[in-house]
């Protein structure tokens, strides 16, 4: 075969294998989420994180605005400590609340940020004085069945 | 009794000198060829012309085989899911299956028999019409000439090839999953994309590939150059290349996920 078309095939099979490794890192994943660089880190001590993972979301009104980073366990203080990454594009005021909550009702677990009212915004290495640990289902259960028996005692 | 039980211990001795003298003759024998690819990368159009061969020639049977892969994991993945009542992850499961495991293995297995398989009919051929000899003749080194081109044609063309194979097999799965069966189309995607990373999902499925492509090519070329130069000995070779490339690339691909996925 002549070395113009050759050059031409192959040429064609090395733009189509790119462009497929293009397709896979813009269209399937999440390249075009948030980079690495422009992030601050934040941290929040839960007393039971539940099923939470690394790289879970970080959302705020239902928004992501970072990810979970490294969890791991406070010896000192028998919390879970647990590290936020948050992209610089948003500002927290310092008395955030962060909250373990859960997508959907078998969904994953990802952390909820409810904004305070501080003039004064957090930053790098700041920990969070408010958190809420997840709701694990059989202590949900558990208390409701109390609350049913004490209702059937005040009835009689 | 005694003289037997010799016996078969030495089949056991030569069973192992034979297998690690193969060893060290194929880890020379990659040695040389990255030794030797300097020149190859020098005359590019070598490389190009293996490239056409190896890679857009097999485009068709990668396109078509991942386009049908994807096709019945919807399917299939839509069945299981339904039980769940969470149709909706579909997307998630077609591409993570792919990009991690289906893609990089199933274009190996199918770049082994299709092009790892020519490669050594090729060489073996060479071999035994003693071109590889008159080649020496002319002091041009066979491997050089014949063996680092391929090789890096090889290398190169896995990873596309099984970027292709994953991309066309979510494409499948689009097919079947949203136009055919009617999943909700945002869900299908936006979920894929919550749930694929970029760094722990596609780029270990590269490096897969590009493993798979170097045991591949490395093997299909020892096998052609070391085959006996007879018909038998080169069908026998090319039997050869595609069996123990299959084992290789299932055998590297328990390893390679063992070490990168963990369950986090």
């Amino acid at each position: 075969m002549e070395r113009s078309t050759l050059d031409l095939w192959v040429g064609l099979f090395v733009c189509a294998g790119i462009g497929a490794l293009l397709i896979l890192a813009l269209k399937v994943g999440n390249m075009s989420g948030f980079s690495t660089a422009d992030t601050y880190q934040i941290y929040a001590r839960f007393d039971n994180i539940g099923g939470l993972k690394p790289r879970a979301p970080v959302k705020s009104a239902g928004v992501v605005v970072g990810r979970v980073g490294d969890i791991t366990f406070d010896n000192g203080k028998f919390m879970a400590k647990v590290v936020l990454t948050i992209d610089k594009h948003f500002q927290f005021p310092k008395d955030t609340t962060a909250s373990v909550l859960t997508s959907g009702l078998l969904g994953e677990q990802y952390i909820g940020l409810v904004a305070g009212g501080d003039s004064a915004n957090l930053a790098q290495g700041d920990t969070l004085k408010l958190t809420q640990s997840a709701v694990v289902l059989e202590n949900l259960i558990s208390q409701f069945l109390y609350s049913k028996a004490a209702e059937g005692d005040t009835k009689k | 009794m005694a003289e037997r039980s010799a016996l078969s211990v030495r089949g056991i001795g030569r069973f192992t000198t034979d297998g690690v003298l193969r060893l060290g003759y194929a880890a020379r024998f990659i040695a040389l060829t990255l030794l030797h690819s300097g020149t190859s990368f020098r005359r590019f159009g070598l490389i190009i012309r293996e490239l056409y061969f190896t890679g857009v020639l097999s485009l068709i049977i990668i396109l078509v085989s991942g386009l049908f892969v994807g096709m019945v994991l919807g399917l299939q993945g839509y069945e299981t899911l339904q039980t769940y009542g969470s149709e909706s992850a579909l997307g998630v499961l077609v591409a993570l299956s792919l990009v991690r495991e289906l893609g990089p293995v199933v274009a190996a297995l199918l770049f082994a028999s299709r092009a790892g398989s020519a490669m050594t009919a090729e060489i073996g051929l060479m071999k035994a019409t003693e071109q590889l000899s008159a080649m020496e003749m002319m002091a041009v080194d066979p491997i050089a000439r014949v063996v680092a081109p391929r090789f890096w044609a090889g290398v190169i063309s896995m990873p596309l090839l099984a970027a292709m194979f994953s991309a066309m097999g979510i494409f499948g799965g689009y097919l079947v999953g949203v136009v055919l069966i009617g999943v909700d189309e945002g869900s299908f995607w936006s979920q894929m994309q919550s749930a694929v990373d970029f760094r722990d999902d596609i780029l270990n499925g590269v490096i897969k590939s590009f493993v798979f492509g170097v045991a591949v090519t490395w093997i299909a070329l020892l096998e052609g150059y070391d085959a006996p130069p007879t018909a038998e000995g080169v069908s026998g070779a090319t039997t050869r290349t595609v069996v123990t490339s299959s084992l290789a690339i299932l055998g590297l691909d328990f390893i390679l996920t063992s070490f990168m996925f963990r369950g986090v």
